[in-house]
């Protein structure tokens, strides 16, 4: 059980987690919007912060860890980093060199796919379909979604993100 | 027959097209007046019975037809989810539905929740998409205050709550009880139907759940009528009294080796040489289509000589793809190696299987094993009839697994080993001259380091070993 001085979830997260309650007539919908409360916040999903989400949520942590485990999405290790970077690589995307200019970013930040880069900048990660087919070969950083993506506009991009 | 005016893509193209004020000033909420002002629930559910709508996320299942499955005077609360997970390979087109014209997706949602009584909507949207998630907000922000949401709809007893849902990169989220399982809160793990949601579905109680596209139709059905919409598309078989027709436009995406990949309005039955032709701007570089796959990956491929098959709900299980699926095309030209298809097509299903089933994790799991073998140059001719004989043992269609993911992993297996055995049985001669005859069991490739592709990430997240 957590004391006021262990908690690793900030009031304005629980405030947040708890403000979701109402649109559910469960608390264990709410499980999926507190992770990503919680990720937001912290840039992972650390144990401690399970057993506190399962506490506001009258869960078990078990329960709460199965779900955050079946999503790939989540990090429980360490925070991801400041930004992060989605390169799709489904057959639109690939059709269109987009393995390749996922290589490329492998080669320029020196990590893979699932790694961050040493300073914590970036955190690459490789995407199935983004649903931008329409500009491929596409890359979603953070919240926007890059197009066209060429090794020029991908310097661009890295260079545009501190 | 007039020419055709798009109605679904009619605003995106206009400023500030994601606005309230700009919606109405296009007839926007017309629709949503007419229903809650003139019309009981149920005139609305028999209007889109008769329009034969038929769902637009992959299944094609009959729309009005879907919502006379709940039950009748159910006390309630009946539940609407709408299915914004969009995630099928190649497809696109709910993305710009939300980002530019989020108030139509809105009114669709909230007539539908009126005809089908329900109480509260959830709108499932994939996390890919975090400028939809904005819009959508933004909409459903503008419409508690404009009175289309709330305690009461246009100062009716109508009351309706919607919720946006965040995804968390699953495709699986995008079958329907894989995404009510999500909203629950639990491992998106589809559910065996029967029981269907109409009749236990989200929270065990009754529950729709249909694509955005779909939803956003449904407006035009109410503001124009049947006759409008039956005007539209591919009427109904005469000699077959179970076909529901292709009614209707449709939103057709088209992308990969073409000029102009995009999103194009046009009524169903167009053949996929006119969208690729007339529309995209043709195979780019001065190529030929090698291979076409129609409505998103699980649909599997075409030949550029099936390229004359309509686009609708019927015509494309002729030339043995699934179906229309998302009806958003991919396309590859003439240089395009199948088994680089083949190997995206697998690794894709293989990610994204949810493990519940033993065909489609293992079938999945090793369909791309065995061409990761063929790429490093170990692959047999027995190969390509083992990775036959694992597609056809997987899936809703054999009956052997709970969700159709096994159906659509099976498709582009089944669909490129048929039409393309020669180009596979030829790489695999060459690639392998010594053991390509062999027919006793090999060993899978060890480990990454001796696999032909690069590849920069793993088909296999869990395994630190190999055991095989």
């Amino acid at each position: 059980m957590s004391t006021t001085q262990e908690r690793i979830l900030t009031d304005a997260v629980r405030e947040k987690i708890r403000g979701l309650l109402p649109r559910y007539p469960t608390k264990q919908a709410v499980t999926l919007p507190a992770l990503h409360a919680v990720h937001d916040a912290l840039g992972y999903v650390p144990q401690e912060a399970v057993v506190e989400v399962a506490e506001l949520l009258e869960l078990h942590p078990a329960q709460v860890q199965d779900t955050l485990s079946f999503y790939g999405f989540f990090e429980q290790e360490k925070p991801l980093g400041r930004h992060r970077l989605w390169v799709c690589r489904s057959l639109s995307c690939a059709a269109r060199e987009g393995e390749k200019l996922l290589a490329y970013l492998c080669e320029k930040l020196g990590i893979r796919p699932g790694q961050t880069t040493e300073d914590g900048r970036i955190r690459l990660e490789f995407a199935e379909c983004l649903g931008a087919c329409d500009f491929a070969p596409a890359i979603l950083a953070d919240d926007t979604l890059h197009g066209n993506m060429t090794k020029e506009k991908i310097d661009e991009l890295i260079d545009s993100l501190e | 027959m007039s020419a055709f005016e798009p109605v679904l893509t009619a605003n995106i193209h206009k400023d500030n097209s994601h606005t309230l004020k700009v919606y109405e000033a296009g007839g926007g909420y017309r629709a949503l007046r007419k229903a809650v002002k003139t019309m009981a629930p149920k005139e609305v559910v028999d209007m889109v019975r008769a329009s034969n709508l038929r769902g637009r996320g992959g299944a094609g299942f009959p729309t009005g037809l879907k919502w006379t499955f709940l039950p009748e005077g159910h006390p309630g609360p009946i539940y609407l989810c709408v299915n914004a997970d969009e995630s099928e390979p190649g497809t696109f087109v709910n993305r710009i539905q939300m980002e530019f014209d989020p108030h139509q997706v809105l009114e669709g949602t909230i007539l539908s929740a009126f005809a089908t009584r329900a109480a509260a909507a959830y709108i499932y949207i994939r996390y890919e998409y975090p400028q939809c998630h904005k819009r959508m907000q933004q909409a459903i922000d503008e419409a508690y205050e404009a009175g289309y949401l709330g305690k009461s709809v246009l100062g009716s007893d109508f009351r309706l709550d919607v919720t946006i849902h965040r995804g968390a990169a699953a495709y699986v989220c995008g079958e329907e009880t894989g995404l009510i399982e999500s909203i629950e809160g639990k491992r998106a793990w589809p559910r065996i139907k029967p029981p269907f949601p109409a009749v236990e579905g989200l929270f065990r109680k009754p529950t729709v759940v249909n694509n955005v596209e779909t939803l956003a139709n449904v407006v035009h059905i109410v503001d124009r009528g049947v006759d409008w919409f039956k005007s539209i598309g591919v009427p109904a078989d005469p000699n077959n009294p179970r076909d529901p027709g292709s009614y209707g436009p449709k939103l057709f995406g088209v992308s990969g080796h073409v000029n102009r990949p995009g999103c194009y309005e046009l009524p169903l039955g167009v053949s996929a040489r006119e969208l690729i032709d007339e529309h995209a701007g043709g195979v780019w570089k001065d190529r030929k289509a090698k291979a076409v796959i129609p409505g998103g990956l699980s649909t599997g491929v075409m030949t550029e000589p099936e390229l004359d098959t309509a686009m609708d709900f019927s015509a494309l299980q002729s030339v043995g793809c699934l179906g229309l699926g998302t009806g958003c095309m991919m396309v590859v030209d003439e240089t395009y190696p199948m088994i680089e298809l083949l190997h995206n097509s697998c690794r894709f299903f293989s990610h994204e299987s949810c493990g519940q089933c033993t065909p489609c994790r293992e079938g999945t799991h090793w369909a791309v094993e065995i061409i990761e073998r063929i790429k490093a140059g170990r692959g047999r001719l027995k190969d390509l009839d083992l990775l036959m004989e694992i597609s056809q043992s997987m899936g809703i269609i054999p009956g052997t697994t709970i969700c159709g993911l096994a159906d659509g992993a099976a498709w582009p297996i089944k669909t490129t080993i048929v039409k393309f055995r020669d180009e596979l049985e030829e790489l695999i001669k060459q690639t392998n001259p010594v053991g390509y005859a062999v027919t006793d069991p090999v060993d899978a490739l060890e480990d990454e380091a001796h696999r032909n592709w690069p590849v920069l990430g793993t088909t296999r997240p869990y395994a630190a070993s190999t055991a095989n």
